[in-house]
């Protein structure tokens, strides 16, 4: 950098302020919901901030940890961490069969998932009540916490099911919209034609469409559709009102309009050499796109399913309107604790739900932020 | 490629866009003029009370639904009422009155004016904020060290993938009843604040939380755009004497326009269809949204019915409105179209 282009201190000063204060801005309601998660709720929602964070009457409650527990519980995080980084990949790589890295990857992280809870919600906290009797005045809490929420949450209210729910949505929506959107971006990139044009411009419009205005058009015929099928199907017919696979083809098809559009910048960077070359040593459309295209599109389709997956797992108005309570998804089910949000401890809960829903896009944003990033460039550049 | 191949690649995504994008929207469109109701008949009822020496007995005409003997459910028919449903949202009587008796406050309490004034001073008053907050960070970031700007992407990534829901309510948490914000905020006016008691204080929290939600996407894209920035251009701004403003102004912001262009369009799309603050603020006594009103009247009431009709009639108003808003962007499309840009 030339000496022209450097800056004055002030202006390095306050540009690391600003900086600063939009990282505090940006994280602190999601730190700070984490944190009361794990205080009793006359402390969860104390006026005094300190009271938020050493949680007095939590303590008192005994529900503490004293200064080794902290220490030993840091030391836990972090080498679960890194060994999240460093033994697991390995571990993966070692035990799947080649071709079906994905799985073996979805496999591990469940597995590395639920050790991990075991270990720290199950096996930490006896460790810590025998090192406090050992350590005698060492040994007194200082810091409030209680998991006692989300064992409620998870156990008593069985939020495992609206979990389960929202994964199997997720999945399908991540797995068909990729399905059907690669195909679909993959043609609308290789071909010039004035349909095409006119299909880009089509979706764009009906990404714009609220979801409210499509959701009124399904409810009728959802809720109906045992008897307008039954000419059709005989007594097979579903209704498809509450089912998860209805739910999830409405969310692809919502979802189309951006999935083609961004898989179709990211087809465009592929050059068309590649398909040619293939098309001139004698293979068809498909083949060229199953042999040539898709071992170098992986980038682009994660990118692109991460998108999917945010859509699916995020969203609320869908779900909430199509699903019944059996089989309700996450974010509609937190809804349901402020219906019946009479006393304070259901307020907590409700914040663990929170917690609990925004802990896997936190991991998702730790090990896909290079991609996450990409993507939103790349509809932006090309879009 | 030949027309066949393209068809075959796009036909499952098409066909999916039609049946579930496209299918719906006709018959939101055709259920907007037409109202489903079930079918009531009266029925004379004898209720008989026991009293002394003899029952005391009144008839009375009851209006019950038929039920349908085989199926057991209610019948309904559906009829077509024209703008009926129209005028059930838009209550133009009312607002007709309001301007006859010079009180335009009044227009603000039926709840489709209402949701449009809140949906469109809302998808405005983000805008600009949006990005100028997002251009602010991109120039900070810019300015950092490269060690830093890893970390700095992360916590910014972090508003922007949350749940929407789940954000509003991190935000409500902070400031519902006497939240460490709210009563830090007292401390601070010597006042006593309820930020959840008056529509203006609401929104101001929903104006912020969509900034905050919106700032970190428009921040990555202008950041994206300023490592592209020509220097030469900057270092002959740099020789003519432009100061750092006006190489702010006049090379910087134009070569990022397209991308500020990209910006505001997805934010309209987005802002227009507002809903989740509504939920998670839990606003709806005091400020409402179009998407929401939709909404409400999808969700059954205390008898189970929705409104379909009526919210087929809010749906199609709303759909009018991203109309218009979108035509100015589409036609520049088009022309560029025309104009044999591919």
């Amino acid at each position: 950098m030339s000496k022209a282009t450097a800056q004055p201190l002030s202006l390095k000063v306050a540009s690391g302020a600003f900086l600063a204060f939009w990282c505090l801005l940006a994280a602190f309601p999601i730190v700070w919901i984490a944190v009361m998660s794990f205080k009793s709720p006359r402390d969860a929602f104390d006026a005094n901030p300190l009271n938020v964070i050493l949680g007095p009457v939590t303590r008192a409650t005994g529900n503490g940890l004293s200064v080794p527990d902290i220490i030993l519980g840091l030391a836990f995080l972090f080498f679960a961490i890194r060994w999240a980084f460093t033994g697991l990949p390995r571990l993966v790589e070692r035990f799947t069969p080649p071709g079906l890295i994905v799985v073996g990857w979805l496999v591990g992280a469940a597995v590395y998932g639920i050790v991990f809870v075991i270990l720290f919600f199950g096996v930490l906290p006896p460790v810590f009540d025998i090192i406090n009797s050992i350590l005698g005045p060492l040994g007194t809490p200082v810091l409030g916490l209680t998991t006692e929420h989300y064992v409620a949450v998870w156990g008593e209210n069985e939020f495992y099911r609206n979990f389960m729910n929202s994964m199997i949505v997720t999945a399908g929506v991540v797995t068909i919209s990729l399905t059907v959107g690669t195909l679909a971006g993959y043609g609308l990139a290789r071909s010039g034609s004035n349909l095409a044009f006119w299909l880009l411009i089509l979706a764009l419009i009906f990404r714009a469409l609220p979801h409210s205005v499509l959701v009124a058009g399904y409810l009728p015929w959802f809720i109906n559709s045992a008897e307008i099928l039954r000419p059709i199907f005989g007594e097979l017919s579903p209704t498809l009102y509450g089912q998860p696979w209805a739910v999830i083809a409405v969310l692809v098809s919502i979802n189309q309009p951006f999935t083609i559009w961004m898989l179709r910048s990211f087809f465009q960077n592929i050059p068309a050499e590649l398909d040619e070359a293939a098309r001139v040593d004698g293979c068809s459309h498909f083949q060229a796109f199953r042999r040539v295209i898709m071992p170098v599109m992986w980038p682009g389709v994660i990118t692109t399913g991460l998108f999917s997956f945010l859509l699916g797992y995020n969203d609320f108005l869908v779900t909430s309107l199509l699903l019944d309570a059996q089989n309700q998804t996450m974010v509609p089910a937190i809804a349901g604790y402020f219906n019946r949000e009479t006393t304070t401890t259901d307020q907590v809960e409700a914040v663990a739900a929170a917690v609990s829903i925004t802990a896997p896009l936190f991991l998702l944003v730790m090990v896909f932020q290079r991609q996450i990033v990409s993507g939103l460039t790349a509809g932006a550049v090309k879009g | 490629m030949k027309f066949k191949t393209f068809f075959w690649f796009v036909a499952p995504s098409v066909f999916m866009m039609l049946l579930f994008i496209a299918a719906p929207l006709v018959s939101v469109f055709l259920q907007s003029f037409q109202i489903t109701q079930p079918v009531l008949q009266q029925v004379e009822v004898e209720t008989c009370t026991p009293g002394f020496l003899t029952q005391t007995c009144t008839t009375e005409l009851k209006t019950i639904p038929i039920i349908d003997e085989a199926t057991g459910k209610t019948l309904t028919t559906t009829e077509w009422v024209g703008l009926q449903s129209y005028r059930n949202v838009l209550q133009m009587d009312k607002v007709w009155a309001a301007i006859g008796s010079a009180n335009f406050g009044d227009i603000w309490q039926i709840d489709f004016w209402k949701a449009l004034r809140f949906t469109l001073m809302f998808t405005l008053i983000t805008l600009p904020l949006v990005i100028g907050v997002g251009l602010a960070i991109a120039l900070a970031v810019n300015n950092a060290a490269k060690s830093l700007r890893g970390p700095v992407i992360f916590i910014s990534l972090l508003p922007f993938i949350i749940t929407p829901v789940i954000g509003s309510l991190s935000i409500y948490w902070l400031f519902v009843g006497d939240g460490i914000l709210t009563a830090a905020l007292e401390r601070w006016t010597g006042q006593d604040i309820a930020m959840f008691a008056q529509a203006w204080t609401i929104e101001l929290l929903m104006y912020f939380y969509r900034v905050w939600h919106v700032a970190p996407f428009a921040f990555v894209i202008f950041y994206a755009g300023l490592q592209t920035v020509n220097m030469d251009t900057l270092e002959s701004a740099i020789i003519d004497g432009a100061s750092r403003f006006e190489r702010l102004r006049y090379v910087i912001v134009p070569h990022l326009m397209p991308l500020i262009i990209f910006i505001a369009l997805i934010h309209l799309m987005d802002c227009y269809r507002v809903f989740e603050e509504i939920v998670g603020f839990r606003s709806q006594a005091h400020v409402i949204s179009l998407q929401w009103l939709t909404y409400d009247f999808l969700v059954p009431d205390d008898a189970g019915n929705r409104a379909v009709s009526r919210a087929s009639a809010s749906a199609m108003l709303t759909m009018i409105g991203i109309v218009i808003l979108l035509i100015l962007p589409l036609r520049r499309t088009w022309r560029d179209h025309k104009g044999g840009a591919h």
